[in-house]
């Protein structure tokens, strides 16, 4: 017999579309019309034509550029791991259980995600600098004379970060887990596996599309990540959005500053097709 | 691979005794599973039938280990395995949607208990084959659940429980899913693949049909107790209360008050002043109230002998293919339903004719309840 299902196809030109109209015309008027005018502005109308390719590559290939990619890539993945591998347990016991345990435990993920990104960066600083709550707690316990440097350096941006990305990773992680029949678990008790064998052949597999949509979402909201490397990271932690920053409002080279933004805006995309292949979105949104 | 690869069949190895004793479960107050009791011997093909909410589920539950029970105790082979973990009970288990591993081929999937048992590859190899042969699915093996029909599905569900060649198989309402002309196509391959490998197969359904189809015994259920255990056959014919009477089959059963009760007869008397004779499985008291039951097939027109015989209208007549139904009102509101075989021959009365229906006593039983 032939494999059935092949889902109804979603006819996007009738009138329930409409109803995307107001937030459409909204995007493309604060965000595609000016961005498309930033990037005409800057590459063709103030700068040479002739010269165009020429500048992109040297953007691209300056000291502080190719600096501020390996330094963005290197953050992300380590942040990306830290998210996942501290998000995957939280996700499991979310999947797991009901009731108040799970009211709590969502309301401590989820507050933090309705919480302004820079007052969760300033509270971290006030944790980790060299007054900052823990350094005082461990000179008042004598446990060390001089304060530790946890503020201003790669670590405490992968702090930061980390503590801002979880809950994407979280309820990407749960959405995946609690789409796993239970049957299956029970079946491969009943088939005699052990408890780790239960994990590593039949529930990681099965949550691992949610591993892999976790990890890109992190990615990318990392490689674009600015308020909170900017506060708490070091001199020389520059990242790629920040480098943005500095050519629009610093070195005022807006050529510069838009060949990174479009640099980024493809890289991001890319990375966005790819999570959009691995993740079915309408899944997500419960359709 | 040839056909060498086939399974060493188990019939007679004397393995697979499961003994329920007195198995309890309570979820609060109530009682779903309410001290039931059964000696199932090896290679027998047990059923446990009753309606949904009978507690047959949690029964099966118990034994495979996913449900403690509250009390009581389940042996296999004389071994308590009350409080033994699932993974360790070493029974083959055949789910309600099949649970095939989405993310794992049909090979993989039957190799799966296989694997957990750390057998060696080459072995496995040998193993799956010929359990994949068995179920006719050996040249299905590298496709995955979604490239499978339900039926195919469900054989990889069979074959998956009987690699490891477990001495009883649990089956979960394994046919629900399937439309009935294959069902009654997997339930004669069950119990085909059942015979061959002389397991023990506990199967819980809810369809009489399957039931009376595939077992050796029957264990019927209702709120959380068996209410008879027994051979189909026996069940069928001689059902102790009204309950089985009437969830194994089509049943008549005519109200009215004992009157005599002699050694294995008694006399029944109906509201309307009818008097009708009928077997008598237990020992009874006259005057109490009872019912009498008959199998509709049982019950022929016009009158009869020395059997029982009752006067009507035809109410009702329905056209079922194999036969036609009729229904007739006796007396005081009592409906009797008729069942002829279709001979082509326009089967029996037509509505509104006054008719006389009869039976021989020794297919009417007395149930008192």
């Amino acid at each position: 017999m032939p494999p059935r299902d092949s889902p109804p196809k979603r006819n996007m030109l009738n009138r329930s579309a409409l109803l995307m109209l107001p937030a459409f015309v909204m995007l493309a008027i604060v965000f595609l019309v000016p961005l498309g005018w930033f990037f005409a502005q800057t590459l063709f109308v103030n700068t040479d034509p002739t010269g165009l390719w020429s500048q992109i590559t040297d953007v691209l290939t300056s000291r502080a550029m190719l600096q501020a990619i390996i330094t963005t890539n290197w953050i992300s993945l380590v942040v990306t791991a830290t998210v996942l591998l501290m998000g995957y347990p939280i996700a499991y016991y979310l999947a797991n259980r009901n009731g108040l345990r799970f009211t709590l435990v969502v309301f401590c993920i989820v507050v933090p995600y309705f919480t302004s990104i820079i007052v969760r960066t300033y509270s971290w600083m006030v944790l980790l600098g060299r007054t900052g709550l823990i350094n005082h707690a461990l000179q008042s316990a004598g446990m060390i004379d001089s304060p530790l440097p946890l503020l201003y350096n790669k670590t405490s941006i992968v702090i930061g970060m980390t503590y801002v990305l979880l809950p994407y990773m979280v309820l990407t992680l749960f959405a995946a887990m609690k789409s796993i029949d239970r049957n299956l678990l029970l079946a491969a008790r009943g088939m005699g596996a052990s408890g780790p064998m239960i994990f590593w052949r039949v529930y990681l597999p099965l949550s691992l599309h949610g591993v892999i949509s976790g990890a890109l979402i992190v990615f990318i909201l990392s490689i674009g990540f600015f308020i909170t490397p900017a506060l708490m990271g070091g001199p020389s932690d520059v990242m790629v959005a920040m480098l943005i920053e500095r050519s629009v409002e610093i070195t005022l080279d807006w050529t510069s500053a838009s060949v990174m933004s479009l640099f980024l805006l493809a890289v991001t995309l890319v990375l966005y097709a790819i999570y959009y292949r691995v993740t079915d979105v309408r899944r997500l949104m419960g359709a | 691979m040839g056909s060498a690869v086939t399974q060493p069949p188990l019939s007679g190895s004397g393995k697979g005794a499961l003994e329920l004793d007195g198995i309890i479960k309570r979820y609060g107050d109530e009682r779903v599973v309410d001290a039931v009791s059964a000696t199932i011997r090896p290679g027998e093909f047990f059923s446990l039938l009753g309606p949904s909410g009978s507690g047959k589920t949690t029964t099966l539950m118990m034994i495979a280990g996913f449900v403690a029970p509250d009390g009581g105790a389940i042996r296999v082979d004389g071994a308590d395995l009350t409080h033994v973990p699932p993974q360790r009970r070493g029974l083959g288990m055949v789910f309600q949607n099949y649970a095939i591993f989405p993310h794992l081929n049909v090979f993989e999937n039957v190799a799966f208990p296989l694997r957990a048992r750390h057998v060696a590859e080459a072995e496995l190899r040998q193993r799956v084959t010929g359990a994949l042969e068995l179920v006719r699915l050996d040249r299905f093996a590298q496709r995955f659940a979604r490239q499978l029909s339900g039926g195919q599905q469900q054989r990889v569900a069979i074959a998956r429980a009987i690699v490891f060649h477990p001495s009883i198989v649990l089956m979960d309402e394994p046919l629900g899913a399937l439309d009935k002309n294959l069902r009654y196509e997997m339930q004669v391959e069950i119990k085909d693949i059942q015979q061959r490998l002389g397991m023990t197969v506990v199967y819980v359904t809810h369809d009489q049909e399957e039931a009376m189809n595939m077992s050796d015994r029957i264990a019927i259920m209702n709120r959380g107790r068996i209410e008879q255990l027994g051979p189909p056959g026996e069940i069928y014919e001689h059902p102790t209360n009204e309950f089985v009477a009437r969830f194994l089959g089509e049943a008549n059963v005519i109200e009215g008050t004992l009157e005599t009760v002699a050694r294995d007869e008694a006399l029944l008397r109906m509201r309307d002043g009818t008097a009708l004779r009928a077997r008598l499985g237990r020992n009874a008291t006259p005057g109490r109230a009872a019912s009498l039951f008959v199998r509709p097939e049982k019950l022929a027109f016009g009158a009869g002998g020395d059997g029982n015989t009752v006067t009507g209208t035809v109410r009702r007549r329905s056209f079922l293919g194999s036969m036609i139904r009729t229904v007739i009102e006796v007396g005081s509101g009592t409906h009797l339903t008729v069942d002829l075989a279709n001979l082509g021959d326009g089967g029996g009365p037509e509505v509104g004719a006054s008719v006389s229906v009869c039976w021989p006593v020794a297919h009417s039983m007395i149930l008192l309840d």
